[in-house]
């Protein structure tokens, strides 16, 4: 034994605290830090999501209104391109070598061992031609996408569209949606959204340092299948859809349809419209800035967000709250001298016209300002001037019973309320009691603050059809293959008039057809009740308004149409109701008494001019590119609506104004 | 023990080949050798031919290794202990020309220079048979009669037979199996090297690692300074301390400039990067940082008990790369856990404290020295494995001692463990 012999501690002392070292290491990473197991859960599963196929919309007839159509995207592993010949693969794709490496340098930096697009919705002819050439070009792929197709390119804002989501749709959906992924933005396509989208499956693979695919994880025992869809049969019929929106072609305004004995809206068409296969597919970038700058708003669903005053249409349902009340009776006469003074505040009827002696029925078939605002005097009256505050109230609850000042509860997002003013906004407006109903009298001949949306005035007339209730009005009849119907939509919603009240009212309907205001768009064989309107509007020309049902006994539709900034309510919109009438109910057209035929209607011009049409504030949307087009489209169309907004604003603003001034001008037809 | 000592050389070998042989140092070789052949063959499974004994596997060649490692350890014993210390040298020759033949005729496997083919596909590392004659040579001069290692000429000397095969590995150039020899210091030390050189390496270590992490080398220098200064002040009654305290200064201020110098000048770029990620410097987990994150994944997600054989999907799936021979540990890692991980380090260490015991039971110097390299080299490889396949060490390829797969690697591990097996088992002769 040499004398160096207790060294052998030194260096075994060595050996064991370096193997500590790495025991304490070891022991670290493997038993305290977690993170290393989920990094190895994201090293070997791939979470393979297969999307369902999104569920198809039919019309009430079960003719498709949006199905799915295959499209391609060219992807590319970077990882596995060889080199090729990148010049026949531009000339392939149609884009110049620039924008090839671009693109490539993209898919790199997303990554080099996943696959990412390269080329997205290409159609089914134009990838034809790529694909037997694909297999030359190691590395790139394709993947099929379904994406909306439109037969019949009609119904655009009542459809809406889907769009990839975007960050906060993800943060929002709490992990359902993928970058990726398509959302409904807008129309049924939103609104339907949970329904349509059916449940995307979830396929656990394992996958090896190269992404190939090496098994299912657990034996497939945490994957799930994909379920399609549900199919949506919608209220719609689609031939009274395409003859409105072919009506309405070079106008601005809505058609609303409404089956009275269901609630089911039968024709929804907002005009001007677009072809909503442009927003599908390759170019749905440019396409959707293209119409983002259309002046005339075609993403502006007007069914349901476009307000305006009722006008003369509101006159039977003053007459109904009047009989309610028992200010009235039918027979109830009263004399017209062609003007009414309410306190100091003259009304005029339509060009200062003498109706003589009317009563109930005559008032609304001649549509008389003068009866409706003594009418309106006398019930606003019934408890002593000093009760017109809560007298007021009163008569709003009525008028609120018929669905309007609020939503409806349509199925689709982003309805209008429109505006029935409150005894409250009186106050504020005129000071607590500084108002009686002379101050207000515009409201007995729905002008005034009053705004309605085209649906607020078809649900009315439904209810009228009705005699006395209304189903929620609903562009979806029934979802999926057992075609279920929400019962939300089975329960009648009483509106407060007995049905008694009704049929002198609708008698004075059937007038203004039979020998009325709208005489000249009587269908012959057809008992048809309607009620023009001619709504007053600070920004041009007056709207013109029409709403009917027909038929008059056991009736199948009732139907409002405004066509803004047209005039009068018998000359655009009665024909167009008329037509639509008759479309559904006969399935063709007839001749009318004034010779108005569809063809003119539809060739007519009645877009308003510009520099008078009320635009909103200006859209900004530079169409750079098609990834920013969208998130640029979703914040134009929040401006649209808030456009809207401001246009209601407007239109309040201007006739509070002209309150104020009492103006003595008021001509109502 | 007393009473075995009066049999002669011939009675001993009379009594078999399995006569006083350490069996505990026998039982980790075959233990480190099966859990080596499980992980391999779970590492790098194929299907296709799933049988231990596929040889176009390689975990059917391990085996194969296996069981010519097992035939040449019985030879081994058949074999007269002098015939070790008597042919080192010319074992050592042997191996220094095959180093020298690798230069030129060796087959280039991922930038190095380090294989012959010695035909129907197998090739053989002279780098892991030079450890072993280098040990046995070392162990051979120091041996000798009026040898001190404590002589400056009988240090040099000593120097010059671990330094000869490093030059040679280091043209190839495999710095792993380089630095492999620089734990031989711990023999030296043994055989009477002034601890000095000891607390000097350590001292290297942690100035080399600091150079390049503090990256400035004014605070380092400034640093040292101060450090000589204070201790020259707290010792300044001990005037034998001073020149020590001053050489020690100078020494450590010339290494930290050429660490600096080899570091910026000499390594080349990916040497570099391997430094940095270890030490923290860049941490590129997608580029060349990938190999280390990889294992780490692999080994941390193992937690306790791992997730069974055969059940690891880092490895299976190779995300890890060199899974079966220089990673091989992250097999043990994640599919045996913690606890794996601890029996195969517990394991290692009990081989390591068994072979000093043994080293210091010899009555032979040659034995002990030889004893002490073996312990060298095995602790080093297992240090910087383990270390690296879990980020603590820059990564070096240098496989786990008879865990890797290799057949040089376990054949020259074999080899070494049953020379010592066969001298220990003489012990009580003196072998020259």
């Amino acid at each position: 034994m040499n004398s160096f012999f207790e060294r052998r501690y030194v260096i075994a002392g060595i050996f064991i605290t370096l193997i500590l070292i790495l025991l304490a290491r070891l022991f670290y990473i493997q038993i305290i830090d977690d993170r290393y197991l989920l990094y190895a859960q994201n090293n070997v599963l791939r979470k393979v999501y297969k999307n369902p196929a999104r569920g198809p919309i039919l019309d009430r007839n079960k003719k498709i209104l949006v199905q799915n159509e295959a499209f391609y995207d060219i992807v590319v592993t970077p990882n596995l391109v060889k080199p090729f010949d990148t010049v026949a693969f531009c000339k392939l794709l149609n884009i110049d070598r620039a924008e090839f490496d671009k693109r490539f340098e993209k898919a790199v930096k997303y990554s080099p061992r996943l696959q990412s697009p390269f080329e997205k919705q290409l159609s089914a002819q134009a990838f034809a031609a790529i694909q037997e050439r694909l297999s030359e070009f190691p590395g790139f792929d394709s993947s099929p996408r379904y994406l909306r197709t439109y037969p019949d390119s009609v119904a655009a804002q009542f459809l809406g569209y889907i769009s990839e989501v975007n960050d906060n749709d993800i943060k929002k959906s709490g992990g359902y949606y993928h970058p990726g992924d398509f959302i409904g933005v807008t129309g049924v396509e939103r609104s339907y959204e949970n329904v349509l989208r059916g449940r995307r499956g979830v396929e656990n693979d394992l996958v090896d340092s190269r992404s190939r695919f090496k098994g299912h994880y657990a034996n497939g025992a945490y994957d799930t299948a994909q379920v399609a869809g549900e199919r949506l049969i919608s209220s719609l019929d689609l031939r009274i859809q395409k003859l409105g929106e072919r009506l309405m072609t070079n106008k601005v305004g809505s058609i609303v349809a409404i089956e009275p004995s269901t609630g089911e809206i039968l024709c929804y068409v907002s005009s001007p419209t677009y072809n909503p296969n442009l927003l599908v597919g390759h170019e749905r970038g440019n396409n959707a800035a293209e119409l983002y700058k259309d002046p005339y708003k075609p993403f502006f669903v007007r069914p349901i967000q476009a307000t305006y005053p009722p006008g003369s249409s509101f006159k039977p349902l003053s007459a109904l709250i009047a009989m309610q009340e028992g200010i009235i009776t039918p027979e109830t006469t009263y004399n017209c001298p062609g003007y009414y003074w309410s306190g100091n505040h003259r009304v005029n009827c339509f060009h200062n016209e003498r109706h003589g002696v009317v009563n109930l029925a005559s008032a609304v078939a001649e549509s008389c300002n003068g009866y409706f605002s003594w009418v309106f005097d006398r019930l606003m009256n019934y408890n002593g001037a000093r009760q017109t505050a809560s007298t007021f109230t009163n008569w709003r609850g009525n008028v609120a019973k018929f669905g309007l000042g609020a939503r409806l509860g349509l199925d689709m997002p982003s309805e209008g309320k429109g505006n029935l003013p409150t005894a409250a906004h009186y106050d504020k407006v005129y000071h607590t009691g500084g108002w009686r109903s002379s101050t207000v009298i515009s409201l007995a001949i729905g002008q005034g603050e009053l705004l309605a949306t085209p649906l607020q005035l078809a649900n009315i007339d439904a209810t009228i059809a009705n005699h006395g209730f209304y189903y929620k009005p609903h562009l979806i009849k029934s979802i999926g293959d057992k075609e279920i119907i929400k019962p939300e939509y089975r329960v009648k919603n009483y509106v407060g008039i007995d049905s008694q009240y009704f049929e002198p009212v609708i008698n004075g309907m059937q007038a203004v057809v039979d020998r009325g205001t709208a005489a000249g768009s009587k269908i012959p064989g057809i008992i048809m009740c309607g009620k023009t309107g001619t709504a007053q509007n600070n920004h041009g020309e007056d709207h013109s308004l029409f709403v009917c049902y027909a038929p008059r006994d056991n009736p199948k539709i009732a139907v409002a149409v405004v066509v803004e900034n047209s005039g009068e309510g018998s000359k655009w919109a009665a024909p167009i109701a008329s037509f639509i009438v008759e479309k559904y109910l006969r399935d063709s057209i007839s001749s009318r008494p004034n010779g108005m035929t569809p063809e003119y209607i539809m060739n007519a011009n009645r877009l308003p001019a510009l520099d008078n049409y009320y635009q909103g504030p200006k859209l900004k949307l530079p169409p750079s590119n098609k990834d920013t087009a969208k998130h640029k489209a979703d914040s134009a169309d929040k401006k649209a609506s808030i456009g809207a907004g401001h246009k209601k604003n407007k239109n309040k603003y201007g006739t509070s104004a002209y309150q104020l001034e009492r103006r003595e001008d008021e001509e109502q037809k | 023990m007393r009473s075995r000592s009066n049999y002669s050389y011939q009675q001993q070998q009379q009594r078999g080949f399995f006569f006083n042989v350490d069996w505990a140092i026998v039982f980790v070789y075959l233990a480190l050798c099966t859990i080596g052949l499980l992980n391999i063959h779970s590492a790098v499974y194929d299907e296709k031919h799933p049988s231990f004994f596929d040889l176009s596997t390689d975990y059917g060649k391990q085996f194969i290794y296996i069981i010519v490692g097992s035939v040449v350890a019985i030879v081994i014993l058949l074999l007269e202990s002098r015939f070790f210390s008597t042919l080192a040298p010319v074992f050592y020759g042997i191996t220094t020309l095959l180093l020298m033949l690798v230069l030129v005729v060796g087959r280039n496997v991922g930038g190095n220079q380090a294989w012959i083919s010695i035909g129907g596909g197998f090739r053989l590392q002279p780098s892991e048979l030079a450890k072993l004659t280098t040990c046995l040579l070392l162990a051979r001069y120091l041996s000798g009669t009026n040898i001190r290692v404590t002589d400056p000429k009988s240090f040099m000397i000593s120097l010059a037979i671990i330094g000869f095969p490093m030059l040679l590995i280091m043209l190839q150039p495999d710095a792993g199996s380089t630095l492999v020899f620089s734990s031989l210091i711990f023999v030296l030390y043994r055989e009477g090297v002034s601890p000095y050189f000891l607390i000097l390496e350590g001292l290297f270590i942690a100035l080399f690692v600091l150079t390049l992490k503090v990256n400035n080398l004014a605070y380092i220098i400034g640093a040292l300074l101060a450090i000589a200064i204070i201790i020259l002040l707290l010792f300044r009654r001990n005037r034998k301390l001073m020149p020590v305290i001053l050489a020690g200064l100078g020494i450590c201020v010339a290494f930290v400039l050429s660490v600096n110098f080899i570091y910026s000048k000499v390594l080349k770029p990916h040497q570099k990067v391997r430094i940095d990620i270890v030490l923290g410097i860049t941490t590129d987990i997608k580029g060349k940082g990938y190999n280390v994150n990889q294992s780490k994944i692999a080994i941390g997600s193992g937690k306790l008990w791992g997730r069974g054989y055969m059940q690891g999907t880092q490895t299976k799936y190779s995300f890890v790369p060199e899974q079966g021979t220089d990673f091989i540990f992250c097999t043990v890692g994640e599919e045996w856990g913690f606890a794996g991980a601890t029996v195969v380090l517990g394991l290692y260490l009990f081989l390591l404290l068994r072979i000093i015991r043994v080293a210091e039971r010899q009555r032979s110097t040659f034995t002990r020295v030889y004893a002490y390299g073996v312990a060298s080299v095995i602790f080093f490889h297992v240090i910087i494995n383990i270390g690296m396949t879990i980020g603590i060490v820059p990564s070096i390829g240098i496989p786990l001692p008879l865990i890797s797969y290799g057949g040089s690697s376990l054949l020259s591990f074999t080899i070494m463990l049953f020379i010592l097996v066969k001298l220990d088992s003489n012990r009580m002769g003196i072998v020259y």
